[in-house]
């Protein structure tokens, strides 16, 4: 029997993928808090995770053909969305740069917890392998 | 992982402010240099900013750690604008510069108008410090990812 990797880490994998995803676009709207007109965007982390979750518990279709359509759905193919401004500015720049801060510390520390889940489910498997 | 995008995008975030500092500075610097004539004189200098998508970086769209094709990837500076307010004219004849009729240009740069951006812009450099920070943390707690 092969150790399913997927299977044994569970959902925490890709939770942390989205969560760096979450951390790129995040760090890009700080980037850009200066930059007229720029539209400040986020992920929905919870369709995503949904989409995750049903990618790994749905029906897996394999490609027998480089043409064929890619029908994994993985945690990468997701839209970004627009945010709604609180207060709109003159420049037409939609980032708020506290609340996009904070949502980035957030995010990191979810990231945390995420890791956190993934790091005992290694050690629940290595004291598995040793027999302890 | 695409944590390593994150330290390009907070770089590049870091690289626009510290120029836009550099001109503050150098419009503050410049803020009485006094001239004979309009051609001469300093005009404040303004750095334009713009999004960079990441279609433009990878313009396949395909690539390890690509979230989506529309996705930014940090800002650039487009250029550096001259500010084109009128320039101040002020009556100084016995300045060393004057012209005939006794006037001095002085530059159109606005003193608290560059204090102010000098203060938004270190903000924001510290920002993309503590964003870059952050994501460190990250990568490094991945390194020890099966470590008991």
């Amino acid at each position: 029997m092969a150790i399913s990797f997927d299977k044994a880490l569970g959902i925490h994998e890709q939770a942390l993928q989205t969560r760096v995803k979450r951390a790129e676009v995040l760090a890009n709207n700080l980037a850009n808090a200066d930059t007229p007109g720029f539209k400040a965007r986020d992920v929905d982390f919870k369709a995503m995770m949904q989409r995750a979750q049903e990618s790994t518990s749905g029906f897996a279709m394999n490609r027998t053909d480089d043409r064929h359509m890619d029908t994994s759905l993985s945690a990468s193919d997701s839209s970004l969305m627009y945010r709604n401004p609180q207060q709109p500015s003159i420049d037409g720049n939609t980032v708020d740069a506290q609340a996009e801060q904070s949502r980035f510390m957030r995010n990191a520390m979810d990231f945390q917890a995420s890791f956190q889940f993934l790091n005992s489910k290694f050690s629940g498997l290595t004291k598995a392998l040793k027999g302890e | 992982m695409s944590l390593g995008s994150i330290f390009d995008i907070a770089g590049s975030g870091m690289t626009a402010q510290s120029l836009r500092l550099n001109t503050t500075a150098s419009n503050i610097a410049n803020a009485e240099t006094a001239s004979s004539s309009t051609e001469t004189t300093y005009r404040a200098r303004k750095p334009v900013f713009s999004a960079v998508h990441q279609a433009m970086l990878n313009p396949n769209g395909a690539g390890f750690g690509v979230l989506n094709p529309e996705q930014g990837a940090g800002v650039r500076v487009e250029g550096i604008v001259e500010s084109q307010e009128d320039l101040q004219m002020r009556y100084e004849p016995n300045h060393p510069a004057a012209n005939e009729d006794g006037y001095v240009f002085y530059p159109n740069v606005n003193v608290v108008d560059e204090m102010a951006d000098m203060m938004s812009s270190s903000r924001s450099f510290q920002m993309n410090v503590d964003v870059m920070n952050a994501a460190k943390s990250m990568m490094q707690r991945i390194l020890t990812l099966g470590q008991q």
